[in-house]
C-alpha cells in the first residue's frame, strides 16, 4: 500500500513535456490541433488581419472627437464628435434644458434599485414596497407639478429617460397580467381557458408593431367622445398588452413544471383555489422562471425600439432628428453605433444576470 | 350519505356552480367592454364621416409600390398593392429564413469548435447580434447604403460581375436562354426519382437486408440531369452583366438598398439566435450515443444521419421554427425603412383612405394566418417525430 502511494509521488514529480503545458501546450491544444483546425486559425487569423486594422483605424485612429460638423467632413475616421456635440439632446431629447438633472436622478435611482435588487438576499417584502415608492418618485421626478417642481408635459419626454420607462413600466404592469392570463389558461372552466388561449396565441401572432398602429390610431376611437389620452401612454398599453402574452407562456411553463402532488398536497390541507396558488404553487413555478422573464425583459427593452415607428422621441428618434440636422447629415453610423452600444451594455449585464441567477438557482436545487 | 351532503352544500360553496357563475360573469364583462368599445368607435366613425367597410379594396390606389414580383401600376386597385405588399414580404421572409438557416447553422457549430479562436469569435457574433435591436441594426445597413456606397458611376466592383452603389446591388445573372427551362424540368425529375428511389431502397432494405448507396446515387441524379441538360443544348456560358447606362445599371439581377438592408438586418440578428438554437440542440444529444453507434458498426456517415441528427433535430425543430416566425414578424419593421411589404402597403393604404380599424385587421390577420399556418403544420411534424416512448 505504501509502496503504490511511494509511486504516485515519483511517477508526479516527471514533469509532463514542455509542448503539452504553458503557453505553447494551450496553444497546440486549442489552436493547431490536427491540420484541419491549423487551417482553420490561419484563415481566421488573415481574416482578421484584414478586417481589423481598418477598422480601428477607422474608429480610433482617425476619428475626431470634439469638433464641427464641418471640420468632421475632413477627417478621414468616425467623427464621434456628432456624440459630444449633441449628448444631452440624444440623452434626453426636449426635456426642458435646465431640468434635465431630472430624468438624470430617475435614471440614477432606477439604476440604483435595479443594482440593489441583483442580489437574492435582498428580496424581501421592503424591497416590494422600495420598488413601489422609487416607480412613484421616479414618475414624479419626470413629471413635475409637485413639491416645487416644475410640470413638464409628457411630449416633451424623450431620449433615455422614455426608453428605460416604457420598458421598466411595461414590464412592471404586464407581469401580474401575464400571471392571470396562465393562470387562466391552466383553469378548469372551459370560457375562461378558451378566452386566454385566444388572447394569449391572437398576441403572439402578430407583430408588435401591428400593436403600436393599434394603439396609435384605433385606440382613440375607443374613448368616448371628449377623453384623450397620451401618445405615450398608448404606446406603453400596447407594449403592456404584448410583454404580457409572452409571459403568460413563460410562466405557463413553470406552472406545468410543478408536480400533481402540490395540488394534491394543497387540496389535502383544504386550500381553496386563491390560496393554493397564492401559498403553494405560484411562489414555487415563478422561481422556476426567473431566468426566461430576465429574457423578456431583455426583448422588451430592445423592442421599446420600435416606437420610433409611431414617432415617439426615443432614442433611435433623438439621434435621427440631430442626424437630419445638415450640419451632422451623413454621420448616421457613427450615431447608431453610440445607440447600439448602449443598447448593447443594457442587454449584455441583463443576459448575464440572468446566467448567474440560472446558476444559483440550479445550486439551490435538492 | 352523499345525498344528504350535497344537498347540505348552498350552491356558492358547491365549485361546479360558482365555476359556472364565474364564467358566465366574465362573459358579461367582456360582452359589456366589448359593447361600450364598439359603440364608442362607430359614433366616432359618424362624427368623422369615415364609412366602415370593404369598399375601399375595390377602388384605384393611385400610389406607387417600389419593387414587386407581379405587375403593378398606380392604377391598380388596393386590394392588388395589398397582394404586392404581402408577396413582398414572403419573399424577404423566404429568402432570409434559407440564410439564416445556413447561416445560424455554420454559427451554432464554429461555437462547439475545439478551434479556440474560432469558438470566441462565434460567441462575441452572438452576443453582439442577440443584444442589439434589429431596428437599430436595420437603420444602420440602411445607412452604411446611403452615406457609405458611390453613387452608380464610382460603383464598388469586389468580385467580377458584383456591384455596389447607394442604388443598390447588381449582379451578374446568366443571360435567358432555352435551355434553362429544360434545366428545371430536368432538376425536377431527378428530384422525383430520387423521392421514389428513397422508398424502394428503404423497402428492399427491410426485405433483405442490403443496402443501397441512396445518398450518392440521388446527389448524383439531382446534379446531373440538369447539367447533361445544360451540355444538350451546347453549354450557354452567355451573363447578362450590369451595366451602367445613364445614372443607373441596367441588365443583371438589382437588389435595392431597402431590400438589402432588411435582409442584411434580419439575417445578421435572427442568426444569432438560430447559432444558439443549433447549440444546444447538438449539445443535447449525449456523447454516449455516437460512442454506441460507433460501436455496433455504423459507417460515420450513418451514425450522423441515423442517430445523431434525428435526435437533435428533434430538439432544434420547435424554436427553430419560432425563430422563423420571428423573423417573418420583424419584417414587418420594413415599414421603417421603406421597404414596400405589407405593413409599408397598408399604412400608405391606411393614410390615404382613413380605413385605419380595417387596415390594421388586415395586418393582424395576415399574419396570424402565418403564424398560425406554420404552428399547425409544426404540431403535424412533431407529432410525427416526437419520441415513441415504451
Amino acid at each position: 500500500m505504501e509502496q503504490t502511494s511511494a509511486d504516485i509521488t515519483a511517477s508526479d514529480d516527471i514533469r509532463p513535456p514542455v509542448a503539452s503545458i504553458g503557453v505553447i501546450g494551450w496553444v497546440r491544444a486549442n489552436l493547431f490541433d490536427g491540420w484541419f483546425n491549423s487551417l482553420l486559425t490561419l484563415a481566421t487569423l488573415y481574416a482578421l488581419w484584414v478586417v481589423v486594422p481598418p477598422i480601428v483605424r477607422w474608429v480610433i485612429i482617425d476619428a475626431v472627437w470634439n469638433t464641427t460638423g464641418a471640420e468632421c467632413r475632413d477627417a478621414a475616421g468616425a467623427c464621434w464628435s456628432i456624440i459630444a456635440t449633441n449628448f444631452r439632446f440624444i440623452l434626453f431629447g426636449f426635456y426642458p434644458y435646465d431640468q434635465q438633472w431630472r430624468p438624470l436622478v430617475a435614471m440614477l435611482l432606477l439604476f440604483g434599485l435595479l443594482y440593489y435588487s441583483q442580489d437574492r438576499k435582498h428580496w424581501t417584502k421592503m424591497l416590494g414596497y422600495g420598488w413601489v415608492a422609487g416607480l412613484v418618485a421616479m414618475g414624479l421626478l419626470m413629471r413635475g407639478g409637485l413639491l416645487g417642481l416644475s410640470s413638464v408635459e409628457t411630449t416633451k419626454w424623450g431620449g433615455l429617460p422614455l426608453t428605460l420607462l416604457l420598458s421598466v413600466f411595461g414590464l412592471t404592469a404586464a407581469y401580474p397580467l401575464g400571471v392571470i392570463l396562465a393562470l387562466g389558461r391552466q383553469s378548469r372552466l372551459p370560457i375562461i381557458k378558451w378566452l386566454c388561449v385566444v388572447y394569449i396565441e391572437l398576441i403572439r401572432g402578430v407583430p408588435l408593431i401591428s400593436l403600436l398602429f393599434m394603439g396609435s390610431i384605433i385606440f382613440p376611437l375607443f374613448l368616448p367622445e371628449g377623453i384623450t389620452i397620451n401618445k405615450i401612454l398608448r404606446a406603453q398599453v400596447a407594449i403592456i398588452l404584448f410583454t404580457a402574452a409572452y409571459i403568460a407562456e413563460v410562466v405557463r411553463g413553470g406552472l406545468q413544471g410543478m408536480s400533481r402532488g402540490q395540488y394534491e398536497a394543497a387540496e389535502s390541507l383544504g386550500l381553496n383555489y386563491y390560496l393554493t396558488m397564492r401559498l403553494i404553487i405560484l411562489p414555487q413555478a415563478l422561481k422556476i422562471v426567473i431566468p426566461p422573464t430576465v429574457s423578456i425583459l431583455i426583448s422588451a427593452f430592445k423592442d421599446t425600439s420600435l416606437v420610433v415607428i409611431i414617432a415617439l422621441w426615443d432614442l433611435l428618434k433623438t439621434s435621427q432628428a440631430v442626424l437630419s440636422n445638415p450640419e451632422w447629415m451623413g454621420f448616421s453610423r457613427e450615431a447608431y453605433i453610440f445607440i447600439a452600444i448602449l443598447y448593447f451594455l443594457g442587454c449584455f449585464s441583463m443576459s448575464n444576470y440572468s446566467r448567474r441567477l440560472e446558476r444559483e438557482l440550479d445550486r439551490d436545487r435538492p | 350519505m352523499g345525498n344528504a351532503a350535497a344537498q347540505k352544500v348552498p350552491f356558492w360553496l358547491d365549485p361546479k356552480k360558482r365555476g359556472i357563475v364565474f364564467q358566465i360573469g366574465t362573459v358579461c364583462m367582456v360582452g359589456l367592454l366589448a359593447y361600450y368599445l364598439i359603440s364608442n368607435v362607430l359614433i366616432n366613425l359618424e362624427k368623422q364621416s369615415i364609412a366602415t367597410g370593404w369598399g375601399f379594396l375595390t377602388k384605384e390606389s393611385s400610389f406607387e409600390v417600389g419593387e414587386s414580383l407581379i405587375s403593378y401600376s398606380s392604377a391598380d386597385t388596393y386590394a392588388r398593392a395589398l397582394l404586392v405588399g404581402a408577396l413582398n414580404t414572403l419573399k424577404v421572409s423566404f429568402i432570409g429564413i434559407v440564410i439564416t438557416v445556413i447561416l445560424g447553422t455554420v454559427v451554432g457549430i464554429a461555437r462547439l469548435s475545439t478551434n479556440w479562436l474560432v469558438s470566441r469569435l462565434a460567441k462575441g457574433y452572438i452576443e453582439v447580434m442577440q443584444d442589439i435591436p434589429v431596428l437599430l441594426q436595420l437603420f444602420f445597413w440602411y445607412a452604411v447604403f446611403y452615406e457609405t456606397f458611390p453613387s452608380p458611376r464610382q460603383a464598388l466592383n469586389p468580385i467580377t460581375g458584383v456591384f455596389l452603389c447607394n442604388r443598390g446591388v447588381a449582379f451578374a445573372v446568366p443571360a435567358a436562354h432555352p435551355a434553362h427551362a429544360y434545366m428545371l424540368a430536368a432538376l425536377v425529375v431527378g428530384l422525383v426519382l430520387a423521392f421514389f428511389l428513397r422508398r424502394w431502397a428503404k423497402k428492399r432494405q427491410d426485405r433483405t437486408g442490403q443496402s443501397f448507396p441512396v445518398f450518392r446515387v440521388s446527389a448524383g441524379m439531382v446534379v446531373g440531369f440538369p447539367l447533361l441538360a445544360w451540355l444538350a443544348f451546347g453549354a450557354p456560358t452567355a451573363m447578362d452583366v450590369p451595366k451602367l447606362v445613364g445614372f443607373n445599371f441596367t441588365g443583371g439581377l438589382t437588389l435595392s438598398p431597402e431590400f438589402f438592408a432588411l435582409l442584411m438586418g434580419l439575417v445578421l440578428y435572427t442568426g444569432a439566435f438560430v447559432a444558439e438554437v443549433v447549440r444546444a440542440g447538438i449539445q443535447s444529444v449525449s456523447r454516449g450515443q455516437q460512442e454506441a453507434a460507433m460501436s455496433i458498426g455504423l459507417r460515420p456517415s450513418q451514425v450522423l444521419n441515423l442517430v445523431i441528427l434525428p435526435q437533435a433535430l428533434r430538439v432544434i425543430i420547435p424554436p427553430l421554427t419560432s425563430q422563423m416566425l420571428n423573423l417573418t414578424k420583424n419584417s414587418s419593421l420594413a415599414v421603417a425603412i421603406g421597404f414596400p411589404d405589407f405593413v409599408s402597403v397598408a399604412n400608405t393604404t391606411i393614410n390615404q383612405t382613413g380605413q385605419s380599424i380595417e387596415g390594421v385587421a388586415l395586418i393582424m390577420a395576415v399574419y396570424l394566418f402565418f403564424s398560425l399556418s406554420t404552428s399547425a403544420f409544426m404540431n403535424w411534424y412533431n407529432k410525427r417525430v416526437k419520441l415513441v416512448e415504451r
